[in-house]
This record gives structure tokens, C-alpha cells and sequence, in this order.
């Protein structure tokens, strides 16, 4: 009896230390990398980008390759620190885990539609903007509504937690707001007309639209309502990370790689290049 | 903690917790019905009945309640046209807690079989043999026997219930899960404080009711 209990004692023991090792080594591991930054990172041979999986023309998981407007931006950022497209190891990331991913160093960079803004820089620091995208409208080709202020009375489907569906709730209080929890079933019930439109950035807006299946039933309305500047996510004390990601894109904006970006993914839609704005560019602050 | 300093944050979090109470609740009784009602067929001496008992619990204790919940969306409101509300939110408020009632009862009406089970063969026996009909034997001799037998496994369906009615998020319910993703969202410098509260509070609400549906079965159980 006294043995089962001394066994089960340090078996417990076991496991609680085991656990706490697990703890700590991941955090040697990311205080490690967060002192070299991307750059040295880089010179390892190995980079890990996190982007969407489920945003066609931006990020779309097919398989295991990923294809779209953001990785081909972080191709382009991989190759300026001098990698070939071998050394990136892609990683899916949702809208909740990018910062916990960058901060505990599960991926080096995040080119993922995120959207710079003030509480983010707190703990993330960021390169680009890389594009600047507007909210905007999908709506179904017949539609009548031209704009936010028609929206009045209609179902907006949009997805659950995320900042168009708070501006909704906020500025457009007399919508009615439809959330799920990705975009693609919000563009179902938009196609079985369940919901009068689906609200979110053009860009993403555009992917869908430019979809086979749905070829010629949607238009994006095309009057955006908001500014969201896209940023490259990396860790908060990497600046020297973060001045290289913007001369990479000042660079690739010169010598037209980022056009092709474009034109590759969301430019077969028919949308005319943006231009990169080189004055736009963070601080790295 | 100045995330929830701010009042409007605060109002989505107990927005999100109130909606899980509601489904708990709403969901609890539906599925508690229903799965009495399912135990009664699955002992029932019509075969079309038992049947159909047997098919409900095979069915839907096996499909991932995602499915389940997702169906009631897309496939009975989208497809079928079964509508409860002209409001988005009380409408699949009520799809959901279908969802959860359907899939809650087959674990409800296993539960009371097994209670069933504990019944003493001669306790029907002796109803029988007083004339009481199968419904007045049922009603009246095994279920109340049965039920005070298995109050600690009904608490853990309820407890498995409650964590579940998150899943009721995935067709856009401002519930728990939700709101969390939501103050995430707003708030990526805050996202572990953040999650702390949420569990936490799902664990300061479930904690007690384990301990209470323990005590509750203790004191209701048949001295035998």
C-alpha cells in the first residue's frame, strides 16, 4: 500500500515537472529568437510566415500550398532578407492567434490582412502598410443597395468579433447583423438569400466575388467606409526587422515585383495595381 | 484588467454569459423532455417505438454537435424555411437551443435508461401484478425511482450542456466564445487576461454546480 501511494506520488510529481519543463522551455526558446530578430533568423535558412487559409486572393489554403495576395508579399519579404521560396515554412493563422503567434515566437512574421492599428502596436510592431483596404459591400448583382446608408432594415452578415461587424453594430445601428464564424458561410447565405449582403474589407470582398462558383451573382458595391492599412506583423523589439521589411517593399515597389504580386492573385479580377505608398510607411517605433 | 474597466466591454462579456445561461437553460429543459420521453420509448413494448428510440441515440450522441448545429442554420432555417423569429438573434437563439436540445437528449435518455436499470425487476413486477397499466407503472413506479438514481450523471450532461451552448457561436450568436474573439479582436495587447476571464468564469459557474448536482444526488438517492 505504501508503495502504490509513493509510486503514485511521483508519478504525479513526474507529470507536473514534466509539464513545467514543456513551460519553460518554449519560453528560452522564444526570448531566444526575439534577441536575433527576423533578419538573423533569416540567415538560418528558415522563416516562418503565418497567413489565412481561408481568404481567396489573399491567403487560400489548398492542400498544403497556400496561394494569394499575402503570400506572395511575404515571398517577396523572404526573398529581400535573402531566401529562397524553400526556406519559408507557411503557418495558417486566424485573426485571435496573431499576436499570441508573434510573441511567443511560433511565427516569425504575420502578413495575414492585419489591419495596423493603435492597440496592436502595443504589442506587435509592424511593417508595411503593404495595401490599404476599405470596408465595403458584397452584395448580389441585382441588388438595389448602393452604399452603408441603404443598408437600413436589411440583413449584414459578417464575421463574429471582427471590426467591420463592430462598425456595423456601431455606426449602422438600423442594419440588421448577421454573424458566423468565417466568411465563406456568410457568402452562402448570401447566395441562398438568407442575408441581403456581406460586409467586410474590399479586398477580401473581391476574392469572393472572383470565385468560379459564384462567377457573375455578386458585385462588390465598391463605396469603401473605412481605411485599413495592412501591416507586416513581427515582434515588438524588432526594429531592425521592421526598417528592412520597408525598404524590401520601397524596393519591390520600384522594381515592379510587387505589381506582379498583384497581377498573379487579385489583379486577374480585373482591379487595376494599387500603388505602394512609400511616404505611408511605420516608423518602426 | 482595464479591458474590462471599460463599461462597453464589460457589456459584451455578460451579453455572452447571459446568452450561455440562456441556452443552458432553454436547452437543459428542452433536452430533459425530450429524453425522458426517449428513455420511455426505449422501454417501451411497441417495437416501432423502441425503434425509433434507438435510432434517435445512435444518430445524434454521434454526430459532432457542430453538424448538428450548423444543420439547424443551414438546413431547417436556410433550406427548410423553419423560422422561430423575425429577429436574427432570437432566431438562431432558438435554432440553437434546438440543436442542443436534439443532441443533449440522446445523452439525457441514456442516462435514465441506466436509472432504469437500478429499478429492482420486482418493482414493476409487483405493479403489474396490481393492475397499473405500462404508462401508470412508468409514470408512477420506475421513473421517479429511476431519476433520483442518476441526478450526478444528469449533472454532468448539464455541465458538458452549458460548455457546449459555445458551439451555438458558429452561426452567430453573441455568446461567450464570441465576445471573447470580439474583445481579442479590439484588444490584441490583453489577450491572455482575457481569456483567463473567461474560463475562470466558466469554471467559478460549473465548480459549484458539480458539487451541488453531488450533493443533490446524495440526498435524493433511494436507501436501499
Amino acid at each position: 500500500m505504501r508503495i502504490t501511494r509513493l509510486a503514485a506520488a511521483l508519478g504525479a510529481l513526474t507529470m507536473a515537472f514534466g509539464v513545467a519543463a514543456c513551460g519553460g522551455d518554449d519560453d528560452s526558446g522564444s526570448s531566444g529568437s526575439g534577441a536575433t530578430g527576423i533578419v538573423k533568423k533569416a540567415e538560418s535558412g528558415k522563416l516562418v510566415i503565418g497567413v489565412k487559409a481561408d481568404q481567396p486572393g489573399l491567403g487560400l489554403q489548398t492542400g498544403s500550398t497556400y496561394t494569394g495576395f499575402d503570400v506572395e508579399i511575404g515571398k517577396i519579404i523572404a526573398k529581400g532578407l535573402g531566401l529562397a521560396d524553400s526556406g519559408i515554412e507557411w503557418k495558417t493563422t486566424v485573426s485571435a492567434n496573431r499576436e499570441p503567434y508573434i510573441q511567443q515566437g511560433q511565427v516569425d512574421l504575420v502578413v495575414a490582412t492585419y489591419t495596423i492599428n493603435d492597440e496592436r502596436k502595443k504589442v506587435v510592431n509592424f511593417g508595411g502598410p503593404y495595401f490599404v483596404a476599405g470596408q465595403d459591400l458584397l452584395v448580389p448583382t441585382a441588388s438595389t443597395i448602393t452604399g452603408p446608408e441603404s443598408l437600413a432594415g436589411k440583413k449584414v452578415c459578417s464575421v463574429s468579433g471582427s471590426t467591420p461587424a463592430k462598425r456595423i453594430q456601431t455606426d449602422y445601428k438600423d442594419a440588421k447583423l448577421q454573424q458566423f464564424d468565417s466568411y465563406s458561410k456568410c457568402v452562402t447565405a448570401l447566395a441562398g438569400g438568407q442575408v441581403d449582403a456581406v460586409t467586410t474589407d474590399d479586398i477580401i470582398l473581391a476574392g469572393y466575388a472572383a470565385q468560379e462558383q459564384y462567377a457573375g451573382k455578386f458585385k462588390v458595391v465598391g463605396k469603401p467606409f473605412s481605411e485599413e492599412p495592412y501591416g507586416i506583423g513581427l515582434k515588438k523589439d524588432d526594429t531592425a526587422g521592421c526598417n528592412k521589411i520597408n525598404d524590401i517593399l520601397k524596393a519591390a515597389a520600384a522594381d515592379g515585383s510587387y505589381k506582379k504580386a498583384w497581377d498573379d492573385t487579385l489583379g486577374k479580377s480585373g482591379k487595376a495595381a494599387p500603388e505602394l505608398d512609400a511616404t505611408k510607411l511605420t516608423n518602426c517605433s | 484588467m482595464d479591458v474590462f474597466s471599460d463599461p462597453l466591454n464589460r457589456e459584451v462579456y455578460l451579453t455572452g454569459f447571459l446568452w450561455i445561461l440562456k441556452l443552458t437553460l432553454a436547452g437543459g429543459v428542452g433536452a430533459l423532455l425530450l429524453g425522458v420521453l426517449l428513455a420511455a420509448m426505449r422501454v417501451s413494448p411497441v417495437p416501432v417505438l423502441r425503434a425509433f428510440g434507438t435510432a434517435w441515440v445512435n444518430i445524434f450522441r454521434n454526430t459532432p454537435l457542430t453538424l448538428i448545429i450548423f444543420f439547424c442554420y443551414f438546413g431547417l432555417f436556410s433550406t427548410l424555411g423553419v423560422a422561430f423569429s423575425d429577429d436574427i438573434d432570437l432566431n438562431n437563439f432558438w435554432l440553437g437551443v434546438t440543436g442542443l436540445a436534439v443532441y443533449t437528449a440522446a445523452f439525457v435518455c441514456e442516462a435514465i435508461r441506466s436509472g432504469i436499470n437500478t429499478v429492482p425487476a420486482g418493482q414493476a413486477e409487483a405493479a403489474r401484478a396490481i393492475g397499473m397499466t405500462f404508462r401508470q407503472t412508468l409514470t408512477m413506479i420506475i421513473l421517479p425511482q429511476a431519476g433520483r438514481a442518476v441526478i450526478a450523471p444528469l449533472g454532468s450532461i448539464i455541465i458538458a450542456l452549458c460548455k457546449n451552448a459555445t458551439i451555438v457561436g458558429t452561426i452567430g450568436l453573441m455568446e461567450s466564445s464570441n465576445a471573447m474573439k470580439q474583445l481579442i479582436n479590439e484588444n490584441g495587447d490583453a489577450v491572455v487576461p482575457i481569456f483567463l476571464v473567461f474560463a475562470g468564469t466558466f469554471a467559478i459557474v460549473l465548480i459549484p454546480t458539480g458539487y451541488a448536482f453531488g450533493w443533490l444526488a446524495n440526498r435524493l438517492a433511494v436507501k436501499r
